[in-house]
């Protein structure tokens, strides 16, 4: 759905984005993670036909973004980092008008219209004038409007910002939703949480170009190394005299706990199970240590600032 | 072709929808349009009683068309408020993102824009006239004849067409409202000027003068609408933030521009010049085709429509040809002393014309500067055509007294205007790897490249020739 090679945006001197490889296929979602500047709107508007790319080529549902802009636009819907709403009109009109752009039949727009206003909450105040809503509430509507043409291709430039709690819940249920077969999405976030709730792919870029892109679990392999596991006892229990397998790389050893790392868990938590039933040992859990995304973004961040240097 | 005009009256549509909500519109349109022509008739109606009083012949009815021009134009002016922020004003708003990512061509929404811009503004301007026709009917005085009112009528839209095309021109290329409005004074300006013209225009009560100045009007407007569909891009609106102007930049373009990677004047002829030459290949070609149908237009033209008494007469004496010449110079606000033909006189003459085309075609991407040049390529075909009805022998006159310096003469004037012409060109084509502002800094080096590379050295050696040259032959010839 989504294809970029090569893809590059020079402004005067500066490579604003360089070098972007992307291959998003239908109901995937790929995150897009990085400071700002980094080049993750860059990014969005060239997929979007905003931006004629300096070099390379994207293609978007099958469209060329420079050749067939208007196709690609018609292809897509766009959350900007502006919610971009027409204080004078209501909800109601600004769906309309954006259903109309899109060229949906009077039926089809009531429709959607009246869906996504009643799903996002906004019924009640579908026609009051959108300058009196909250932040919040422009940020639903905004969403609201890129999803009216029920678009193949979603490009969501911050999508939970300057929402509440609740809201934000709310809408990343609604994007999780939109995963179908036949769409493809393309988050950029600052929020780490959201892109693990949410992405399939993450790709994380610094200073214009993609430092690192894969999987969650891939990423966590890439930049923390092999999977962290965590005995724990329920009495005190001496470690040392356990035999420990040399593959199993010993991470910290208490009376309480007993963290390790290995590349091979099937073999080696098996081998170390049997070795603990065999001491009689009080295990209470062997579990995998959970490693968040912030870590890998952080550690990721702290090894290209140090590269760059 | 409906389906394409679709999404043109969409974006309109919501805009005008708009328009009516905002406040800021709306009053101040009210007031020029139901305030503001009772006003124009008291002001009218007193003038009058003041002349009257002084033994003046000033007439209400004839004052009508004028207040009708006037009238008309007020509500107009507040389309430059609304097109000068068509886009700029979204872009500061932060709306402009979601409408440009929508399928939207960029005609349509250039167009979208435009009528936004023109139709509440002219709504309110037919409609303050309508209120005025009204007031002048129940005066018992003479509405305009029908010819005339048409023209007013057709007068308002066209400075509303002129002033909106001019507004979103500028809306598309500013990086603030504020800067938009700022640049509001090259529109402000001419226009002003533009009325002021027309009102005497309308107080002559020439018509044909009157369509004309219409008919340049709509040429201009369609101009700039060109000029802004070509270079409106949608990544110039959202790429800029600030108001600079960077003359580092404006230099290095230009310098880049005009001497590339050159190291000798040898160097800049053989990739510079040639490559400005290369680019106004057509605009060489059209206008050496304009300057023979010119000069040819020119005689036939002379020769039909000489006046016979001349003609007849044949002849003039010395002090007659003095006096129609001290005439013409104190005509042209030239000393009325005789002027001394020096080299540095014509030189800096030609040089002089030469600019001044250059500058009408700035302001009417070359239009003007065009006409320019057919004017002064047709004093040629006129010469030969007065010379011929004197009978004098206008050949012989021509190859001995214009072809020496003419063969240098002739192609610095076409070369030049080729240069205007092609800065016309230029800035009404779509160029979308530059900004408008390269494209004219651009052009200009283009224009300049030829300008000094070839036109300077041949107006040279023209006025060399004219000055030493000539005179002898043409003494020879004609003794």
């Amino acid at each position: 759905m989504i294809q970029t090679e090569n893809l590059g945006k020079k402004f005067n001197d500066f490579w604003a984005v360089d070098n972007i490889q992307l291959d998003v296929k239908a109901g995937k979602i790929l995150a897009l993670l990085g400071q700002n500047g980094a080049g993750k709107t860059t990014t969005i508007r060239m997929l979007t036909g905003l931006l004629r790319p300096s070099r390379g080529w994207a293609r978007v549902n099958g469209h060329d973004v420079v050749k067939e802009a208007s196709q690609v636009r018609s292809s897509v819907g766009v959350l900007t980092e502006q919610h971009g709403l027409y204080l004078r009109m209501t909800a109601v009109e600004y769906l309309d008008f954006f259903g109309k752009i899109y060229r949906l039949d009077a039926d089809l727009r009531k429709k959607r219209s009246d869906y996504l206003l009643e799903y996002f909450g906004l019924a009640e105040v579908a026609k009051e004038r959108i300058g009196k809503y909250s932040k919040g509430m422009k940020q639903k509507l905004a969403l609201a409007r890129t999803l009216i043409h029920e678009p193949p291709v979603l490009l969501l430039d911050e999508p939970t910002s300057a929402m509440d709690p609740e809201s934000a819940r709310l809408v990343r249920d609604e994007i999780a939703s939109l995963r179908s077969s036949k769409r493809a999405i393309v988050i950029c976030t600052h929020n780490l949480a959201e892109a693990e709730m949410l992405a399939d792919e993450i790709a994380i870029i610094y200073r214009g170009k993609i430092r690192l892109k894969g999987t969650l679990d891939a990423l966590k392999d890439k930049v923390l190394g092999s999977a962290e596991y965590e005995v724990c006892f329920s009495a005190p229990y001496n470690v040392s005299k356990l035999k420990i397998p040399a593959s199993m790389e010993i991470l910290e050893k208490t009376t309480s706990t007993l963290r390790f790392r290995t590349e091979n868990p099937a073999k080696d938590n098996a081998f170390l199970l049997s070795e603990l039933s065999k001491e009689d040992a009080p295990i209470l859990t062997l579990e995998k240590t959970s490693r968040t995304l912030e870590e890998v973004y952080l550690k990721a961040m702290t090894e290209v600032n140090r590269e760059m240097q | 072709m409906k389906e394409k005009f679709l999404p043109v009256w969409l974006l309109a549509q919501r805009e005008l929808k708009d328009q009516f909500r905002d406040w800021r519109i709306l009053f101040p349109l009210l007031i020029l349009t139901f305030i503001f022509p009772p006003l124009m008739n008291v002001v009218a109606g007193r003038a009058v009683s003041f002349a009257h009083q002084y033994g003046g012949e000033l007439i209400l009815d004839r004052l009508v068309p004028f207040s009708i021009l006037i009238i008309g134009f007020f509500p107009v002016t507040v389309s430059l408020v609304v097109a000068l922020e068509s886009f700029v004003g979204e872009k500061e708003r932060g709306t402009i993102e979601a409408l440009l990512g929508t399928p939207f061509l960029d005609w349509q929404l250039y167009l979208g824009k435009f009528l936004v811009g023109v139709i509440f503004p002219l709504l309110a301007s037919y409609s303050s006239i309508a209120f005025y026709l009204f007031m002048v009917k129940k005066q018992d005085l003479a509405l305009p004849p029908t010819n005339l009112m048409i023209e007013l009528l057709v007068l308002a839209a066209a400075h509303a067409f002129l002033m909106v095309s001019g507004a979103i021109a500028i809306s598309t290329q500013s990086t603030s409202v504020r800067a938009a409005n700022l640049l509001a004074s090259f529109i402000v300006m001419p226009v002003a000027i533009l009325i002021q013209g027309e009102s005497v225009l309308v107080f002559w009560g020439n018509d044909h003068l009157l369509w004309l100045a219409i008919f340049a009007i709509m040429v201009m407007a369609v101009l700039l609408i060109r000029v802004g569909i070509a270079h409106f891009q949608r990544e110039y609106l959202l790429g800029r933030e600030i108001d600079t102007i960077s003359l580092k930049w404006i230099w290095h373009t230009f310098r880049t521009s005009f001497l590339g990677e050159v190291q000798t004047p040898l160097e800049w002829y053989q990739a510079q010049v040639r490559g400005s030459l290369r680019k106004m290949k057509m605009p060489l070609i059209l206008l050496s085709a304009l300057a023979i149908l010119g000069s040819i237009g020119a005689y036939h033209i002379t020769s039909a429509l000489m006046p016979a008494e001349i003609i007849e007469r044949a002849a003039f004496s010395e002090g007659e040809i003095k006096n129609a010449l001290n005439e013409f110079q104190a005509a042209a606000g030239l000393p009325s002393d005789e002027i001394e033909i020096t080299f540095g006189f014509i030189f800096t003459h030609n040089v002089q014309a030469l600019l001044v085309m250059f500058l009408l075609g700035l302001l009417s991407f070359g239009i003007l500067g065009e006409l320019a040049f057919v004017i002064n390529i047709g004093v040629f075909g006129a010469l030969f055509a007065v010379l011929e009805a004197f009978g004098l022998p206008a050949t012989t006159l021509f190859l001995a007294g214009v072809l020496p310096h003419g063969i240098f003469e002739i192609p610095a004037i076409v070369f030049g205007s080729a240069g205007v012409l092609y800065f016309g060109a230029v800035m009404v084509t779509p160029n979308p790897s530059r900004t408008m502002g390269e494209v004219f800094i651009h052009a200009i080096s283009d224009w300049l490249k030829i300008g000094v590379g070839i036109v300077l050295p041949l107006l040279f050696i023209s006025a060399l020739i004219e000055v030493y040259i000539t005179p002898k032959i043409l003494l020879y010839f004609t003794q």
